[in-house]
């Protein structure tokens, strides 16, 4: 066995192969650029190497560097993680050539999975489904006819050079396919200056799954079950689980099959991936192979107990498999939310910046979370937003769900967006409870993005006592101030108003052992906690059942999160509810008419000039926000009625920088 | 006696009703409570106690004869707050529109005299058009008799204002004097002339809100010391705000006991300060990570952002946070935050709350705009206050302290007791690229030998060792253990005596 690695990676995948490799005995060397050097991985590691510059292509990405870095620090091996340097033939080279061992599989293995169509082409060979279609280019309309009619309707007509959906279209018959041909060449003509054409079956609501496979340096490939990545916005994914709620054995033993067979035919030894999509009548074509560990390996680990990067290792030191395709038994069920730096209310717009507070849930049997940062830390615009994974496991795929609603309950971030609303609000959808997902999911269910709306609270009971809680702890404390009238000392009542939603409702809190009683609507709620004041975490007991709920005292609201949604609460008096009923709704300035700032950073160019006439995408203003530049553009066609804001300025979040003229946007 | 009891008690009832039901709810309308609902909110419940219900003016031209509403116009008595005694008076802008006549100052003059001989703070809450202006003269006698007891008051009681309507023309200047004013969006404004003389003096047009409302004068001015969203709001935002002040000023702020730990540690502190000098951060995260509970009272949050002053508390004592803001102007003083600082400070010392400072400022703000707009006499307005100021004065340097503002911020040679600085401190008469500048100027076309001269500046000089060596810093601390550092040097502090030289008063450049 090795007794130094060098892991060539940052973040959480290199924190997680760290922990490994420590469990194994084995030293570790980090390596990192300028702007991670206080980053978890380097702390974690038993050593590190400054391997360059902040962007990765000048650090992370230069070989020459890594390998330098092996001989200075006498690592044996090295771990690649995802991404990087992971699938570069070129790398496993230099590091063969220098006597280093590349935890991964052979260079041959990652040169043939590598390429699209050498890749398929073995697919086809070893046995594999692939999509059907024809990567001949098409002559004309009528060979697309031919063609479509010999895979079967529904088609996909796509530009050989196409990308981000231009020159695609969908046919379901004959007419739809001659007029898709004409549009998609043209397209494609027009937008990548080549009109090549190609047929293939389209997918109808597609599912991405994927196989897990294991080999060895003696011939030995298993397959670790599958798991269900169709969860993805915009190619992002964004929870994965196994097994996939959507496979029966038979559909899962011939993928498995399958994937091994592809596997034995690049003579594979390490982990791998083999992606494929499968359709509403479980047919499943290969998509390709991923020659390295993958982003969402926690979740096979749950259920099958293994260390993959354990195995990695063993397999790249030389050690046989130690069992057998028999001995594997997936058990339970594993869900990997990925948390993302990035605003699910502004259009998944990426944040970046200081983790002011970081707080991930507490670890145990059925919680994992592979983080890379740490409270005080920074989420860096050079590289990937993913701030952790979380993944929870259950006996069964509820049990799992409500573990990972639990543990979103517990995840506290601020400084940067987040994505955890988002997070939880999948948790709830129906069709994610249900299992009904699809690569197409959030773009059908969310088509205009997300909203707070998206989740209501299913028991405002909960939030209401928990308020009231908060509330009866400040004033008690605020009663034992010092200085008072000696016997008119204040003395706090026990009837106090919610007000959630809008709406007034009253409860009596009345101190109890270890918290207080909270009667709603004629039914006593118990809340017990140890929380204190300013805590962010209200950590509890509601009738006996654990919560967990985010709150923020903000001047005289508490700010409440829990399940994805956030309430905005006061508790007054009864005589003070009266009276603030009586207070104006304030109605909210009408944002649409102004540009307002999206982040928190320097207005370095104003190019609007007043009475200006702005087309739908023309630049309006630059902001400059850790050391990026933000182009500001218009998002309608409008006249710039007033600047109310000057280059140099320090704008705040959500600051107007100009007006339009109203009825002009 | 049965008959003449319930002739009080219908007496009463006509009073409590002030300009009549249609006027309160004519106040209703436009979001603002009456005078009584307000103290409602603002005392604890059944704590009033009102005086001087019955009292009536006394004019009788122009019709006032047959005008007469008991109480005229203000509500006034005392109560308590968490069961600690404030006088209040309240404006009932349905009698009269509030205006102020010589009867509606004397019962406000009445509790002024009290609250000083007791020692207890006086809270107004105004909402007034003005002057009786059928009373004349007698009305602005009135006026002068409010003023001059708040200034006899100020630095003995604390006087707190809130504008919770109109308070236009002489009305402002009780307001002026008093040690904070709060102010009610949308529905309070304060100007010495409003939008009609404005446009037929200066032909501007204006409205009120614009002129004088509770934005304008949280951003622009300066005046407002915070702003909230309705009378609800603003007065229970002033029942946790009375927390932190002390009775008088003999006697030291409320404690209040806290959970938080005093030896808590935040290690996330360690990496607050960027790589780069010039990057900013957010001074504000360093605050509420070294409080107790999380919780700051900001002071004047919209107005010169480049310096922030409130109150806090640690182990349970009030304290005055004053701190550089380095992600405004990268948090240097100018005449704005000078004068908002030097306020806050002699508050703070006027009423024994210790003040902590935290420092991160690259100097005094060039330009003609300061020059000619006077900062040589601001400036020094912040550093008379720290000079003068016997109150415990805790401070830790952050990052720059550099030039005469390193002196202004509570240096050690200002009498700070305790001076602290974190290892990323840089203290030093200038930033090493400017000193540079000046020291080797026969350099300056160099580049090499500049930037190899700056890094031998910033290593001999940026840094808090050479201060260190001096005695002027006590000690460099981790920045984890701020928290625990300031508690332990409050509490060690706690009974800590310091007079200045008698005299008459001070002459601070005003």
């Amino acid at each position: 066995m090795f007794k130094k690695i060098l892991i060539a990676n940052r973040g959480e995948i290199a924190c997680r192969v760290i922990k490994t490799a420590r469990k194994m005995g084995i030293q570790t060397v980090a390596v990192y650029s300028e702007a991670d050097r206080d980053a978890l991985h380097v702390e974690l590691a038993d050593e590190a190497v400054l391997i360059g510059p902040p962007p990765s292509a000048q650090s992370y990405l230069v070989m020459e560097r890594i390998v330098q870095a092996c001989k200075d620090t006498g690592a044996e091996a090295v771990h690649p993680g995802y991404g990087f340097l992971s699938e570069r033939p070129a790398f496993c080279e230099m590091l063969e050539k220098e006597g280093i061992v590349f935890i991964g599989p052979k260079v041959k293995a990652i040169e043939a999975m590598g390429d699209k169509i050498t890749s398929k082409k073995l697919a086809m060979e070893a046995g594999v489904s692939t999509v059907p279609g024809c990567t001949d280019v098409i002559q004309d309309a009528e060979h697309a006819q031919a063609i479509a009619r010999d895979i079967g309707y529904p088609v996909m007509l796509k530009a050989t050079a196409g990308g981000g959906g231009k020159g695609m279209r969908i046919a379901w018959n004959d007419a739809e396919c001659a007029d898709g041909f004409e549009r998609a060449s043209n397209e494609a003509r027009s937008s990548f200056g080549d009109d090549r054409v190609f047929v293939e079956k389209y997918i109808e609501e597609p599912r991405h799954i994927e196989i897990q496979v294991l080999g060895d340096s003696h011939g030995h490939i298993v397959y670790l079950g599958e798991r269900e990545c169709s969860l993805q916005r915009r190619h992002q994914k964004v929870i994965e689980e196994a097994p996939s709620p959507f496979l029966d054995e038979k559909t899962r033993r011939a993928m498995g099959e399958q994937a091994v067979a592809l596997a034995r035919a690049v003579d594979y030894q390490s982990a791998g991936t083999v992606e494929f999509i499968v359709d509403a009548k479980r047919n499943f074509y290969f998509l390709e192979m991923n020659t390295r560990l993958q982003v969402e390996h926690p979740v096979t680990e749950f259920i099958t107990g293994l260390d993959l990067v354990e195995q990695m290792i063993r397999v790249a030191a030389g050690e046989p498999l130690s069992f057998t395709q028999d001995d594997v038994k997936l058990k339970g069920w594993a869900i990997e939310a990925r948390v993302y730096a990035e605003d699910p209310f502004r259009n998944f717009l990426p944040s970046i910046g200081r983790l002011v507070k970081y707080m991930p849930p507490q670890e145990s049997e059925v919680v994992r979370v592979d983080t890379g940062v740490y409270e005080g830390g920074e989420v860096s615009m050079y590289y990937d937003p993913m701030i952790a994974k979380l993944i929870t496991y259950g006996a069964t795929r509820d049990r799992a769900i409500a573990h990972m609603r639990d543990a979103l309950n517990e995840f506290f971030i601020r400084g940067v967006q987040h994505n955890i609303s988002f997070l939880a609000a999948l948790m709830v959808h129906t069709r994610f409870m249900t299992g009904r997902i699809s690569t197409n999911m959030i773009a059908e269910e969310y088509p205009t993005g997300f909203y707070a709306s998206d989740v209501p609270h299913d028991d405002p009971a909960l939030l209401i006592s928990v308020a009231a809680f908060l509330h009866r702890r400040y004033m008690d404390r605020a009663a034992q101030i010092s200085g008072q009238l000696l016997g008119h000392e204040r003395k706090v009542g026990n009837d106090w108003v919610v007000l959630m939603c809008d709406r007034h409702h009253p409860v009596r809190v009345d101190p109890a052992e270890g918290g207080y009683d909270v009667i709603y609507m004629g039914e006593v709620y118990q809340v017990r906690s140890d929380w204190q004041f300013g805590f962010p975490l209200f950590k509890g007991t509601l009738n006996g059942t654990a919560i967990c709920i985010q709150v923020e005292r903000r001047d005289m609201h508490y700010r409440l999160f829990h399940w994805g949604s956030q309430a905005d609460v006061m508790v007054l008096s009864p005589r003070v509810a009266e009276l603030q009923a009586l207070m104006p709704e304030k109605e909210l300035p009408d944002l649409s008419q102004y540009l307002l700032s999206p982040m928190p950073g320097l207005l370095t160019k104003l190019t609007a000039q007043v009475g200006q006439e702005v087309k739908a995408g023309e630049e309006l203003a630059v902001i400059e926000a850790m050391k990026m530049e933000n182009v500001l553009r218009a998002e309608h066609d409008a006249k710039v009625a007033k600047l109310l804001a000057a280059p140099g300025d320090s704008l705040a979040v959500d600051q107007p920088i100009l007006e339009f003229e109203s009825g002009s946007v | 006696m049965h008959d003449i009891i319930q002739q009080l008690d219908q007496k009463r009832a006509e009073a409590r009703l002030g300009g009549g039901q249609s006027r309160i709810e004519g106040q209703h309308r436009r979001g603002k409570l009456s005078a009584r609902e307000r103290l409602e909110v603002l005392l604890d419940p059944g704590s009033f106690e009102e005086w001087d219900m019955f009292v009536e003016h006394r004019c009788t031209d122009f019709g006032m004869a047959d005008t007469r509403i008991p109480g005229d116009g203000v509500v006034t008595g005392y109560g308590t707050v968490n069961g600690r005694l404030v006088f209040v008076y309240s404006q009932d802008f349905t009698v009269l529109g509030g205006s102020l006549s010589q009867a509606h100052a004397e019962k406000i003059c009445k509790i002024m005299d009290h609250a000083l001989k007791v020692g207890a703070p006086v809270i107004g809450l105004n909402d007034s058009g003005g002057a009786r202006i059928q009373e004349g003269v007698d009305s602005l006698a009135g006026y002068a008799n409010v003023f001059q007891r708040n200034v006899l008051a100020s630095g003995v009681i604390p006087q707190i204002s809130i504008i919770m309507g109109p308070c236009a023309g002489g009305a402002v200047y009780s307001p002026a004097i008093t040690d904070f004013i709060f102010m009610v969006k949308d529905t309070s404004y304060m100007f010495v002339t409003g939008p009609e003389v404005v446009k037929t003096v200066t032909h501007e047009e204006v409205t009120a809100e614009e002129l004088g409302g509770a934005m304008a004068h949280s951003i622009q001015s300066g005046v407002c010391d915070r702003a909230f969203g309705n009378d609800i709001d603003a007065l229970l935002m002033l029942r946790r705000f009375i927390n932190f002040l002390p009775p008088n000023n003999r006697e030291k702020p409320p404690f209040r006991p806290t959970p938080d730990p005093a030896d808590r540690q935040e290690y996330s502190l360690d990496t607050l300060i960027p790589d780069h000098p010039n990057q900013p951060y957010n001074m504000k995260e360093l605050i509420l990570k070294v409080v107790d509970d999380v919780d700051f009272f900001e002071i004047q949050p919209d107005n010169a952002k480049n310096i922030l002053v409130g109150f806090a508390r640690m182990d349970g004592w009030p304290v005055g946070i004053v701190a550089n803001q380095p992600m405004v102007l990268a948090g240097c003083l100018d005449i704005k935050s000078s004068i908002k600082a030097a306020r806050f400070v002699r508050f703070c010392d006027a009423f024994n709350i210790p003040l902590v400072t935290f420092v991160d400022v690259p100097g005094f703000m060039p330009g003609t705009a300061q020059e000619h707009g006077g900062i040589i006499k601001h400036g020094a307005k912040l550093l008379y206050a720290y000079a003068e100021c016997t109150v415990p004065k805790v401070t830790v340097i952050t990052r720059k302290a550099y030039g005469g503002a390193y002196d202004v911020m509570s240096s050690k040679h200002l009498r700070g007791d305790v001076n602290f600085a974190w290892p990323t401190a840089e203290i030093a008469v200038m930033g090493p690229k400017g000193a540079v500048e000046i020291i080797f100027r026969q350099d300056s076309g160099d580049a090499a030998k500049i930037a190899e001269r700056t890094e031998e500046y910033r290593k001999k000089f940026a840094n808090p060792f050479i201060a260190g060596h001096r005695g002027f810093i006590d000690d460099v601390i981790m920045p984890h253990g701020t928290r625990r550092r300031i508690c332990r040097s409050l509490a060690m502090l706690r009974d800590k005596e310091l007079e200045n030289p008698w005299r008459k008063h001070g002459n601070i450049p005003l």
